[in-house]
């Protein structure tokens, strides 16, 4: 199923798909380890804020904002209650 | 056999941010380096020696980056940095816990065609994660030396040295051959393999697109990066190609490219990169145990928790700032009495008749009066910068950043802005050098440009004379706190403002690692601490002498002639407006310099001014001391004591505050006190920001924002309270 990265409940795990943002975003993120088929973790997604997650061995801090423009392929299991 | 050398060589050392490239860079050049910035731009540079038999080495620590792209200022000094400069070598520092994503870097660096030595850092912490790493194969894949470092430990420090020794040695063995290096480390094999290693191979219909490329800007000399860079659109990039047709060429390869892979070429590229990391690390790094949640996942939990985030970070800068002011006290006392002594002794050298003097006056009240007020914050600097060290060092910074981006982008600053901010209550110029800890030009300039508008320790002295003598006791802790508010409020709506006039634009995406927590080394705790302490110090003795003497100058000339009138006398008790006589039939000291400073440029300057102060309730007496404050804030405290001719006045002087109560109302004061909070920061704050901006327009733009700012809402406070029937 695929989501924005804003509905992942914390601890869920997804396998990233998509950057719709511009280059920049994009590649800033890909710089980070962040790709289209990387595995993330959610570690922390408090429903405000920015989001920590885990990417190849590090944790990032997306802002929420950014986070929006991440799609991502996860179970139900792994998506947050109100999504 | 080493062949004879040249002397000197340059030594880059590149890496991730929190790869531990400083504390190595620390390790190779010791205490020879200096920190300034890289021209032009808010970059900090630093750059070391390092000396070793016949071989001069000059060690340059660039940004830490991600990667070469050009979307940041730290990867454009980098990227400049390795592209024009050519460096003898270039030092990879790459965390071996987290090869994957170091490497990102590493492959561009390669794909420059650079000689790097790379160097595995804490392999300790790798080893404690359960993970070996291979360092012959890991050599192999990608053709270079590899070195196992710990930084922190100073371990593979002399390996490093070796490694960049032989790399110098081999490269001005074969001058202007091709910078493959045939080293120690990459087996024969490896080197001589027809399938190049050490480059990143890409999918055939991309490395068709480089090829058809690379034929385009056939003299440069780093082709295939150039290459890449052209295809992912990159404008920097396109700036090397000179000639407009091939140009035109690269474009449209470029475009068509793009529109082969979904308009997303970057991610193709960055993509193919990480396949081929993929594949080598899959080679190279062997886990050898489990991998378990790390203890630092476990203390964010609270660090970072929503709730509890927040009152920890206030904590721990409650904790920094008391542990700064509490120590950092005693020495500054041990300062100011020193210089009182220095004052005191020079004083005594002209005995009684030392009023007189120019050159008295110039060392007393000129020299040590404006560099003394600036270096006798000189241990709460220090101390503050030693904290800062700490909290960067150790990692809590990021999370600072993090638990405060939730309030400061509202205002469109970055988290991370918030510590330069509060150090602004303390002193300005450390503020400002303080804004170093951020990522961005635009987050710093913004930060910088709002800054003197925090309240600093210098101007306390103006509101503790001024709010006693206008105000009566109960209302007197609501003023102040009233002053302090008043500016927060203005540095968050100009902040707002910036973002959205001057620094309009996309916003910076709030996206960074957080680093593992770590214990950092006293040493790089010390240096850092100690480079920026130097700055200040560097500060005082130059720019702010200089400014100091000037004012000086200023308020002391030219003298006034034997039939100069002064404007109105007062009698130095009361306020009562004495006869008007002229200059040469002045008896009391205190009258003769009263005199003498408004016959000064200064005190003309006050009296030109009059007509723009006189809407905000100010005379030229006011605006004397204020053209003196521009040297150093409490400055404006005892120019009003030389303005009434009350003497040597300091803020708790009552013949002071008796004069101002006669001849200003309450709403005066409030105004006076606004305007000194918000107005031309002082020259210290002026020269510093000149320097970290990178230009002197930066500076003056803060001074001329600030000065009418100040004049807007110190018009509207009095105005407004002259309606309301305050004045008089």
């Amino acid at each position: 199923m695929t989501v924005p990265l804003t509905g992942m409940r914390e601890g869920g795990v997804a396998t990233l798909k998509a950057v719709n943002g511009g280059r920049q975003v994009r590649t800033r993120l890909a710089a980070l380890g962040l790709l289209p088929g990387t595995e993330i973790e959610v570690i922390q997604n408090s429903g405000k804020g920015p989001f920590v997650v885990s990417v190849r061995g590090s944790r990032i801090v997306i802002g929420r904002g950014m986070a929006r423009q991440v799609e991502v392929d996860t179970s139900p299991n792994d998506q947050a209650l109100e999504a | 056999m080493i062949p004879k050398l040249p002397s000197q060589f340059t030594v880059a050392v590149a890496g991730n941010p929190n790869s531990g490239k400083t504390t190595i860079f620390n390790n190779l050049t010791g205490a020879r380096q200096h920190v300034g910035n890289y021209p032009g731009v808010t970059v900090e540079w630093k750059e070391g020696r390092l000396k070793r038999g016949d071989l001069d080495l000059k060690i340059v620590d660039l940004p830490g980056t991600y990667s070469l792209t050009a979307f940041s200022e730290e990867e454009l000094v980098a990227r400049d940095y390795l592209l024009h400069h050519a460096p003898d070598v270039v030092i990879n520092v790459v965390d071996a816990s987290n090869l994957e994503r170091h490497l990102f870097l590493t492959t561009e660096l390669l794909e420059l065609g650079l000689p790097v030595v790379l160097v595995l850092n804490m392999t300790d912490v790798a080893q404690r994660h359960g993970l070996r790493v291979d360092m012959n194969r890991l050599a192999d894949a990608l053709n270079v030396m590899v070195v196992a470092a710990v930084g922190h430990r100073n371990d593979g420090t002399e390996d490093i040295i070796e490694a960049v020794v032989q790399m110098v040695a081999h490269s001005s063995d074969l001058p202007g051959a091709a910078r493959v290096c045939k080293v120690t480390s990459p087996s024969p094999q490896a080197s001589n393999a027809a399938l190049s290693p050490g480059r990143v191979t890409y999918a055939p219909a991309v490395e068709d697109a480089i090829s058809r490329v690379s034929e385009r800007v056939p003299d440069y000399p780093y082709r295939r990066w150039l290459a890449t860079k052209l295809l992912d659109s990159d404008e920097e990039a396109l700036n090397e190609v000179p000639d407009p047709d091939a140009r035109m060429a690269v474009l449209a390869q470029a475009t068509e490219f793009s529109e082969a892979h979904d308009g997303k070429p970057d991610t193709v590229l960055a993509q193919g990169r990480y396949d081929f990391i993929h594949t080598i690390c899959a080679d190279v790094v062997h886990r050898v145990g489990e991998v378990r949640k790390t203890r630092s996942d476990r203390v964010d939990r609270f660090i970072m928790h929503p709730v509890l985030g927040v009152p920890i970070f206030l904590g721990m800068m409650y904790l920094v700032f008391t542990a700064t002011f509490t120590l950092g006290n005693p020495g500054m006392d041990v300062i100011d009495a020193g210089f009182a002594w220095l004052a005191d002794t020079l004083n005594g050298f002209w005995g009684e008749g030392g009023v007189e003097s120019p050159l008295r006056s110039l060392l007393v009240d000129g020299i040590i009066g404006g560099v003394g007020g600036v270096l006798v914050f000189l241990p709460n600097i220090v101390l503050l910068f030693l904290a800062i060290a700490v909290l960067e060092g150790t990692g809590y910074m990021a999370r600072a950043a993090f638990v405060m981006d939730r309030f400061m982008s509202k205002v469109g600053l970055h988290g991370k802005s918030f510590i330069p901010l509060l150090i602004g209550f303390g002193c300005t110029v450390p503020a400002i050098m303080a804004t170093r800890t951020l990522e961005t030009r635009r987050d710093r300039l913004i930060t910088m440009m709002v800054l003197p508008l925090m309240s600093c320790g210098a101007r306390l002295p103006i509101y503790a004379l001024l709010i006693p003598a206008f105000f009566a006791a109960r209302w007197q802790g609501p003023v102040l706190w009233l002053i302090y508010v008043t500016g927060i409020v203005l540095a968050l709506v100009a902040a707002r403002l910036l973002r959205a006039t001057v620094f309009r634009g996309e916003t910076t995406p709030f996206l960074m690692e957080l680093p593992p927590y770590r214990m950092p080394t006293a040493r790089s705790l010390l240096t850092q601490m100690w480079t920026r302490a130097w700055l200040y110090v560097q500060k005082a003795g130059t720019v702010i002498l200089g400014a100091s003497i000037l004012l000086w100058v200023l308020t002391f000339y030219p003298k006034p002639p034997a039939d100069y009138i002064p404007p109105q006398g007062f009698d130095a008790v009361g306020g009562v407006a004495v006869e008007a006589r002229p200059f040469a039939e002045l008896e009391d000291p205190a009258q003769i310099q009263s005199a003498e400073l408004s016959y000064s440029v200064a005190g003309r300057v006050g009296r030109l001014l009059e007509p723009v102060l006189a809407p905000l309730g100010f005379d030229w007496r006011i605006g004397t001391s204020l053209v003196g404050a521009v040297a150093a804030k409490e400055v404006f405290v005892a120019q009003m004591g030389v303005v009434f001719a009350v003497g040597d006045a300091d803020e708790e002087s009552m013949d002071l505050r008796a004069q101002l109560q006669s001849r200003y109302s309450p709403l005066v004061g409030l105004c006076i006190m606004i305007f000194a909070l918000i107005s031309t920061p002082c020259v210290a704050t002026f020269a510093i920001t000149r320097v970290e901006a990178g230009s002197i327009r930066w500076a003056l733009a803060q001074a001329w924002g600030l000065t009418l700012l100040a004049w807007v809402v110190t018009f509207v406070v009095y105005r407004g309270g002259v309606l309301l029937g305050l004045e008089g």
